[in-house]
């Protein structure tokens, strides 16, 4: 008895809450609506038809082959998935260099300590953007000209034209790559491997520096949140620093990490959005090119937040998953 | 029952009444204008010859002497202008918005933005037409050699679409890099980082005058890809305004045409016999109340900034650190293109 009037709770509860997200949707929409009405009554032209006009633009790089006859639909797409190009390895370098610089907070050594404290401290109170102003000017005017690029490792060479690196290619022109496509020094510059753009390395470095900053701060708290009875216990096994770190700390830590880590790195593809300041052509600024060019700037930004929306649920979803992976598992 | 929908009616009620109540800008201009005292003037960040400000913030150029003007006519001082700097992508929305009364920032006209935005834009009061600056070093000649070049422009203008118009025509292969501000993009362009840079070519020259490391490392190249009138612009719908703002650079065009410049117009006030001088001085007809104004409306314009004449001599002429000469934006009768429908 008591059990079925549960169930039917849980059923008018599953509709009550239904019917609030479509009344808030209704109520989305409504709003939009209305702004749009007004701006017509205005005389300004509004409504997302435009899309399925051809741009008359150009977007000078991305994965996305694109040019100024194809639609605003493929420019705004363009722009997404040049979002995308910059955000994924922000993150990955961001996560990667964070954990070194965190677990180099906790190191024994005075040095090591004062570096990574004094890297933290600096990187997390500079404002993004000025940092990203300062690396686009460090790039253009500190390095040589492309006729005269620094090798920073083999293979890899800098210039103010950009970063060059070892690219998969496939001999045989078919789609799965065989051999790796080696940058070779030439006459006029740098040829061969992948050519990164002077902003599209500025972007990414300037997101992973900054964002490590963030990320080393998660790391050592989930490392300090291990009881320190687990470390002995490490020890006492005759693990050497290194094991008790991966086998020991790591794996434990990893649950106060990563729901932290999930904001940080919602916060790394938002701040990409910065790029459109040093030139990189990525959703704001195909956005800010299009409403220059037909005045649709209601619309244009009703788009960008819809797309940065749905990609922070995404990765939401999908760090949710694996804290659930990783979380302690026991009384639920 | 009935009493559960009651606040969700009350709700929606009130959301028809908000939606009801869409606001009205028609005819109110020129009241708001009177009643606060100011006319809120949109302009660049900072173009030099159009609108920038100097280190003590005072705004000068082209732009920012037709705002001072249309004050002048308007409230009767010339430093009743409220100067709201607004980037290119912002500028259309901030006068939609009713952010600003008029928008005088270097800003092209073209059909779309006639036609879609909800604007009516007034006189033109220069005409550009977009060039490219590159490297001395490169020995360029012509636009058409830049085959495969990177070229540097500000995103949100007109210059980037025609950029890209222009070579897909010339079917010449380009890859254009945008930066959001102009100072980021010029910046870029000095530094090395493309081999042209490209804007309207009023812009240019002040950009190899004022900020190039060294003027003589570069040069503009012949080719103007476009065509860029640039008018001043006001909101849809407010006729009473939208012939103030342009009837006053009118004015100060006419003014030029019949040699009424800003040192002599009290003596002309008081001594010409010229009817057309006449009225520009505000002793003729009375012209002024025809466009809600009084009778020295464009005599003040004229004392305030000077002729049209005068204003692009000091902004951008030879006086100038742009240095750039009158050619089309000559009076029609000297074989120029500016021309103004007679104040009369």
């Amino acid at each position: 008895m008591s059990r079925q009037a549960s169930r039917r709770g849980a059923w008018l509860a599953w509709i009550v809450q239904a019917l609030l997200v479509l009344a808030v949707l209704a109520g989305a929409v409504w709003v939009m609506n209305h702004a749009l009405e007004v701006l017509r009554s205005r005389g300004v032209r509004s409504g997302f038809d435009f899309l399925t006009e051809p741009a008359g633009f150009s977007i000078s790089e991305g994965w996305l082959d694109f040019d100024a006859s194809q639609p605003f639909w493929r420019a705004f797409l363009a722009g997404l998935i040049n979002t995308v190009r910059a955000a994924v390895p922000a993150a990955v370098f961001a996560i990667v260099l964070g954990t070194l610089i965190g677990i180099g907070r906790l190191a024994p050594h005075v040095l090591l300590r004062g570096i990574c404290t004094a890297y933290v401290e600096v990187l997390r109170n500079v404002p993004l953007l000025v940092q990203l102003l300062m690396l686009a000017f460090a790039m253009a005017n500190l390095l040589p000209d492309p006729t005269e690029p620094v090798r920073l490792l083999p293979g890899v060479w800098l210039s103010n034209g950009g970063l060059s690196v070892p690219w998969p290619a496939s001999g045989d022109g078919g789609w799965w790559p065989t051999h790796f496509e080696w940058p070779e020094k030439g006459d006029f510059g740098v040829s061969g491997g992948a050519a990164l753009s002077p902003e599209y390395v500025t972007i990414v470095a300037g997101l992973s520096f900054y964002s490590a900053a963030f990320v080393a701060e998660i790391v050592r708290a989930g490392i300090l949140s291990v009881s320190q009875g687990q470390v002995l216990a490490g020890q006492a096994l005759g693990l050497t620093p290194g094991q008790q770190l991966r086998i020991v700390i790591l794996p434990q830590a990893l649950r106060v990490i990563v729901p932290s880590l999930t904001n940080q790195l919602l916060s790394l593809t938002k701040n990409s959005s910065l790029a459109v300041a040093v030139g990189y052509p990525e959703l704001v600024s195909v956005a800010n090119t299009t409403i220059g060019s037909n005045g649709r700037a209601f619309e244009c930004i009703a788009i960008i937040m819809a797309v940065y929306l749905l990609l922070s649920l995404l990765i939401s979803f999908g760090m949710n998953r694996y804290n659930a992976r990783v979380a302690l598992r026991g009384w639920q | 029952m009935k009493s559960r929908f009651r606040p969700v009616l009350a709700v929606a009620a009130s959301a028809f009444a908000f939606a009801a109540a869409a606001p009205a800008f028609a005819g109110k201009t020129l009241d708001a204008v009177k009643q606060r005292g100011t006319v809120k003037c949109g302009v660049t960040n900072g173009v030099a010859g159009f609108s920038a400000p100097d280190t003590q913030g005072n705004w000068s150029g082209l732009d920012v002497d037709t705002c001072r003007a249309i004050a002048a006519a308007v409230l009767g001082d010339a430093k009743k202008v409220d100067f709201v700097p607004l980037n290119s992508q912002q500028r259309f929305s901030a006068l939609q918005a009713g952010e600003i009364d008029i928008l005088a920032r270097n800003t092209t006209w073209t059909l779309t933005r006639d036609a879609s935005l909800g604007f009516n834009f007034t006189t033109i009061t220069y005409y550009d037409g977009q060039g490219f600056l590159v490297p001395k070093k490169l020995k360029l000649t012509s636009a058409k050699q830049l085959k495969n070049a990177t070229i540097c422009t500000q995103s949100g203008t007109t210059n980037e679409k025609n950029v890209s118009d222009y070579f897909r025509a010339q079917n010449i292969p380009v890859k254009t890099v945008v930066f959001e501000s102009f100072e980021a993009s010029f910046k870029a362009f000095f530094s090395g980082r493309c081999q042209a840079f490209t804007t309207d070519a009023s812009a240019l020259a002040g950009l190899r005058n004022k900020e190039a490391p060294n003027p003589d490392d570069y040069v503009i190249l012949p080719e103007l890809i476009s065509k860029e009138p640039l008018a001043p612009l006001v909101r849809r719908g407010d006729d009473e305004w939208f012939a103030i703002a342009k009837w006053v650079p009118n004015a100060l065009i006419e003014a030029e045409e019949f040699g009424v410049t800003q040192a002599n117009a009290d003596d002309l006030k008081a001594n010409s016999k010229d009817p057309a001088q006449q009225r520009l001085v505000g002793t003729g007809e009375d012209l002024g109340k025809l466009l809600g104004l009084d009778k020295d409306w464009s005599f003040r314009a004229i004392k305030a900034v000077g002729n049209y004449g005068e204003m692009f001599e000091r902004n951008v002429g030879p006086k100038s650190v742009l240095k750039l000469p009158r050619g089309s934006n000559n009076l029609w009768s000297k074989g120029g293109l500016i021309y103004a429908p007679p104040v009369r």
